[in-house]
């Protein structure tokens, strides 16, 4: 192996690092806030590709039928709250927000499909139709168990995962699509090409990364989401909902996700079941960063992507095995040098 | 209440009668296949193609499809293979998509003494002949005689050296023992071998490792769109030489994927796949025209894959041989399913969609070099080349 073999891998380890830093962040920031451990996470990826995928064939995406069912779902279970509450108060604005807003969403993006709009429209269309599905998701599946334990949750979350991996089959088919490049720009540096694709992806990552930051530290409610996640009875007595945090909590991961998908979607050939795996591997980054903290999280995903990236050189057959027997050291590790604390006790 | 509970014991009666009636005089087909889980995008087509069948009537008797999924898993095969005999009674088996399952799927058949019909490619499923694969017949061509067509082709081209990058699974697996031995035969000398995942995002490392290697021709065994995803790749950093794949991409969203950069790559396919190119003569045209025809009237123009063919194949072995069994005995019985697994293994220059079955008690799939053609990716469209 030379240096500019040696460059290659890394630009690529580092391109696909960041990308599972991105779902990495998603999975702790659903973590810490509403304790599921967000296995669908990766569908998201997949969705925001195959959407995408599909506006550029001119067709309506099937994200659009979720998008109506999900709302009509949440919509009744508004309308059933509200009556078992006697009272109709909130209940227009919920509406609004879970039902009127969705639908529009679908409708607008429905009917620009055939238009075959510029390719930066149709990417803010397919995240949108996209991450519109996190907070009705959570609404629908999460929010009336919300209470329960880590468990319920992670068991939720496994059956979300299989039925949104089951209808992206309906939806998108079983064979996979890829989305037109941003750019063919490609630049020299040092006798190595790199390519102006994975300066992009690296390059948006750390702007929603950046962003992300910013939104923590500088606003109202990105710092409820850190009250919430530090101490989930504290942020209540506060008057900090549990419900909008949570609301807000898988906008912003579904948001992840769905960025995730329309950078990787140049890059490689996405399938409808795509997602589990590089979902997993911003997971075993995650994990790194022991499902709490950010940076570290961040770094840990890079580390996976270099890892996977120079494996697959040297042994291309062994290469899921490489990177996933990282968790074991880095689970003893864990367990070793930080203090347990019951999760269940608060 | 007495009198409803009787009108439903009378009415339950009736059912039992009416559904026995039906049972005589229809031969029960049972269909197990992967229409979802990783072989879906084989799966899919194959089940279509036993809906455009619908309920077919050969000899007098209706034939009936019972088609369940089996989510390409193994223990779930095995599940629907039970349940088809011991439930639904059925005359004969056909599937599955793939191979272990397939492969899994031959002790049950074995067992209950139903005869099966893979649409699976390996040839361990079919050899050697023993009491188990007695009973098991299959229409995809076996690797070998594609990957022999490859080295031939190869060959032809002036090729010395090819590096190898296949699926890391049964398909990639069993490509790469064939390929080597059809190389060998052939004088071709294989430099690199490299493996991948279906869902890989990405395939540099073994594509820099394979172009490291400078070989004359570059073969990719995978099947689907996923193969795609090194052919983009060893184009994008410039590879020069030939790109061969196999027949496991003949589809079309292989080719929208792929786009430009599978311009000039060569794979060995069923001819069903460019049956409009094929001389009037050739004996596989007819039930290829037929079949595609049928399949595309319904799915979309170029929505067929050599697949939904397997399916179709499977039926016109049995096309040929229910009337041979009948004249031995009445569906539903096992003297019928002796008779029918008899007159399966004594198919006789049938010509289906992806070539001629000769079966014989040695054979248990009996394809030739009819069966197979060399198709050249030009502009998005498949070219037969000579």
């Amino acid at each position: 192996m030379d240096l500019s073999i040696a460059a290659l891998l890394a630009q690529d380890g580092i391109t696909n690092g960041a990308i599972y830093a991105l779902l990495a962040l998603a999975l702790v920031l659903v973590f810490t806030v509403t304790r599921v451990i967000f296995v669908a996470a990766g569908e998201f990826v997949a969705y925001g590709t195959l959407t995408l995928a599909a506006l550029q064939l001119g067709k309506s995406p099937g994200t659009v039928g979720l998008l109506v069912g999900l709302a009509l779902c949440a919509g009744a279970m508004e309308c059933v709250a509200a009556a078992r509450r006697r009272s109709a108060r909130l209940l227009s604005r919920r509406l609004a927000l879970y039902v009127a807003a969705p639908l529009t969403l679908a409708a607008v993006v429905h009917f620009a499909a055939p238009l075959q709009l510029p390719l930066p429209v149709q990417i803010v269309l397919a995240v949108a139709s996209v991450t519109a599905l996190g907070p009705l998701l959570y609404r629908v599946a999460y929010q009336p168990l919300a209470e329960a334990s880590v468990l319920v949750l992670l068991i939720v979350s496994v059956a979300v995962h299989f039925v949104l991996l089951g209808l992206g089959l309906w939806f998108f088919g079983a064979e996979g699509s890829r989305t037109p490049a941003f750019t063919h720009a490609s630049f020299r540096v040092g006798g190595v090409n790199i390519s102006g694709q994975s300066l992009l992806v690296l390059l948006f990552s750390l702007l929603l990364i950046g962003a992300l930051y910013l939104f923590f530290e500088r606003t109202l409610y990105g710092k409820a989401l850190r009250a919430t996640a530090l101490n989930r009875v504290g942020a209540r007595l506060v008057g900090i909902s549990p419900n909008l945090a949570g609301t807000l909590t898988f906008l912003l991961a579904a948001l992840l996700g769905a960025f995730s998908g329309v950078l990787i979607g140049p890059i490689t050939t996405v399938y409808y079941d795509s997602g589990f795996l590089v979902s997993l591997k911003g997971f075993v980054g995650a994990i790194i960063g022991g499902l709490a903290s950010y940076p570290l999280a961040a770094a840990g995903s890079l580390l996976v992507g270099l890892l996977e990236s120079f494996s697959s050189f040297w042994a291309s057959a062994y290469k899921e095995v490489i990177v996933f027997t990282l968790i074991v050291p880095v689970l003893l590790w864990r367990s070793l040098t930080t203090q347990h604390e019951d999760d269940e006790h608060e | 209440m007495i009198s409803t509970q009787r009108l439903l014991t009378a009415l339950s009666f009736a059912l039992a009668l009416a559904l026995s009636a039906s049972a005589y005089g229809v031969v029960t087909v049972g269909v197990t296949l992967s229409a979802t889980g990783p072989a879906a995008s084989l799966g899919i087509p194959e089940k279509n193609t036993f809906e455009l069948l619908g309920e077919p009537v050969v000899a007098g008797q209706k034939v009936h499809f019972i088609i369940l999924d089996d989510k390409s898993d193994t223990t779930e095969a095995v599940k629907n293979t039970r349940k088809l005999i011991s439930e639904d009674k059925v005359d004969v088996i056909i599937g599955s998509t793939v191979t272990p399952n397939s492969l899994a799927m031959r002790d049950v058949v074995a067992e209950a003494e139903v005869p099966m019909i893979s649409m699976a490619a390996s040839a361990l499923i079919i050899a050697p002949i023993d009491p188990k694969t007695r009973w098991v017949f299959k229409t995809p061509q076996n690797d070998s005689l594609m990957a022999d067509a490859i080295a031939v082709h190869m060959r032809a081209g002036g090729v010395r050296t090819m590096g190898f990058i296949g699926f890391n699974d049964a398909y990639g697996d069993s490509w790469l023992n064939e390929m080597r031995r059809s190389a060998q035969t052939a004088g071709i000398k294989i430099v690199a071998e490299e493996k991948y995942n279906r869902n890989d995002t990405s395939v540099t490392g073994q594509v820099l490792k394979l172009l490291a290697a400078q070989p004359d021709a570059i073969l990719i065994a995978g099947s689907g769109t996923p193969a795609a995803t090194p052919h983009k790749d060893l184009v994008a950093r410039g590879y020069k030489g030939r790109i061969y794949q196999t027949h496991g991409v003949a589809n079309a969203d292989f080719l929208r994927v792929v786009g430009a950069d599978g311009n000039g790559a060569f794979l060995p396919a069923g001819p069903l796949l460019v049956y409009e190119q094929l001389p009037e003569s050739n004996p596989v045209k007819k039930s290829a025209a037929e079949y595609v025809t049928l399949y595309e009237a319904k799915y979309g123009a170029g929505s067929r894959t050599t697949f939904g063919g397997h399916a179709w194949d499977a039926y016109a072995l049995l096309q040929r041989a229910i009337p041979e069994a009948l004249k031995r005995a009445q569906p539903g019985t096992q003297a019928f399913r002796n008779a029918l697994r008899d007159a399966l293994e004594n198919s006789h220059e049938v010509a289906a969609s992806n070539g001629v079955f000769n079966i014989t008690p040695g054979d248990h799939n009996g394809m030739d070099n009819r069966a197979r053609v060399m198709v050249k990716i030009d502009n998005g469209k498949w070219l037969l080349t000579k």
